[in-house]
This record gives C-alpha cells, structure tokens and sequence, in this order.
C-alpha cells in the first residue's frame, strides 16, 4: 500500500528538508520503519534506544491517533496518510517537593 | 549543527513572554514561538540564525505539577502550526518559564526535547521576569547548544 508520511518541522531536517515522504507498507509501524530506512537519521528522534516509539511522538493514521486503534499494527490503506505530531514537555530542575512549598 | 545559531526577536515579544511567566506565576506558563528559520528560505543562506515573529501562549496541561512541569499535548501543537500557516511562519520553538528557578534546561528538558526547535527559558523570581535564553538540543541528544539570543526594536519582517 502506498501512504504518505507527514514529516513533522523539527525532523525535516533529517529528512533532506522534505515535509513528507511515500512509503509502501501495510501497517503504520511499517509505515514509520520505510520513513526510517529512508531516512537513518530520524530513527533516534522517533524511537527509543529498544525500539519504542518515543512518548512524546504521537501517530495519527488521517486523522486519528493509533492509540485509540491498533496502535503501530494498525493497517493502512493505499492513499492513507500517516502524521507524526509532536507533543511537548518540560520543566524546571526544581524538585517536586520543594515545588510544593511555593 | 552549524555554528552562528542566533535566535531573533523584537523587544515586545520577548517581554510579552516574560509578561506571560508574571501571570502565571508561580507556575509554569508556556507558549508556541511562530517565525522563520533561515535554512528553509529560498535563496536565504543557512546561517543557523532564526527569528521569532508571533507567539501563541498555550494553557500548561500539567494540572498535577504545574510548579516544575509543563507540557504541550499533540492537539495543541496542531492548533499552534495552523496559526503558524495562517500568518505563512513555521512553529520554530516553544517558550516556558522556571518559576524561582535559573533559566536553564534540566534534564526532564532534554529527555522530552525535540531537536531544531529553539526552546526559550525565562526564569520568573518572586514572580517578576528574570534572564531569558534560549536552547536547542544537539543531533545525538545528548546535550543542548545554548543559542543567542538578539533582541531587536522591531521585527524584521
């Protein structure tokens, strides 16, 4: 099946500036492994060190998030697209019973 | 990365952000950074250098830490990057505050931290705006490159 993966803007970078990329899969983890043979250099932004999707990286297959689906096994269809969306997080060094005290 | 990282932004935004870390003290706030970056313009040369041109402040989700936390959910992060079209910028980075606490990653930062993005601190001491800076995380995660930050009278645009 032929899907189009959304390249979010902080990986474009390596992936050669592009905004997305054609795979051909039959799942979305198969979807997001073409998009990393394609591109080496995304693997470490996307995936953990044993090859879990990181959780700040969120999938959606058109516009649903695979969590609510069958997470990476979820099939696509020819034409799907498939969107890496950041999420976003942080803080301070601060510890957490200190930051309690106000 | 290249060096020359340089990070843009008028005097008024940078004390809108400062003004955002007042107001929500003492949590966190935080805030989408709309721009231009100078490697993905036509003709433009890859200097590193970025300049930021709108902000979208964004309610903190972390209603359970909100002292020392802060976070962006994907759904954010899509309404962020529609306002980014709209006005023709890119969502370039994030900005938070460290409510009495300096204006430097931690390490929740950097395991959490995409690359490219600039992500902006402002420390917020006894409620009142402190040092801004500004950081993006190096290509092996490992540690991130502190970026200068300009401020300019107005934005370029």
């Amino acid at each position: 099946m032929a899907v189009k993966v959304i390249i979010p803007t902080p990986l474009r970078v390596y992936a050669a500036k592009k905004d997305s990329a054609e795979v051909s899969a039959q799942t979305v983890g198969e979807a997001l492994g073409g998009l990393t043979t394609q591109f080496a250099e995304l693997r470490k932004h996307l995936f953990t060190d044993d090859g879990k999707l990181r959780s700040f990286v969120n999938v959606y297959l058109n516009d649903e998030d695979i969590r609510y689906m069958a997470k990476e096994a979820t099939p696509v269809k020819d034409g799907d697209v498939v969107s890496i969306v950041p999420s976003i997080a942080g803080g301070s060094a601060k510890l957490d019973n200190q930051a309690g005290q106000g | 990365m290249a060096g020359g990282l340089q990070l843009n932004i008028s005097y008024d935004l940078a004390e809108r952000i400062g003004q955002h870390g007042a107001e929500t003290f003492p949590h966190e706030c935080c805030g989408a950074l709309l721009g231009r970056d100078s490697a993905f313009e036509e003709n433009a040369g890859t200097d590193g250098s970025r300049e930021v041109l709108e902000l979208v402040p964004l309610v903190n989700r972390r209603d359970d830490s909100p002292r020392n936390r802060f976070a962006v959910t994907a759904e954010d992060v899509l309404d962020a990057e529609k306002a980014a079209r709209k006005h023709g910028l890119d969502v370039i980075g994030w900005y938070h505050s460290h409510p009495d606490h300096p204006a430097r990653p931690s390490q929740f930062d950097r395991e959490h931290a995409w690359p490219w993005y600039s992500y902006v601190i402002v420390s917020v001491m006894s409620g009142k705006p402190a040092e801004m800076t500004s950081w993006r995380l190096n290509d092996d995660r490992l540690a991130y490159t502190q970026e200068p930050i300009a401020i300019r009278n107005r934005a370029a645009v």
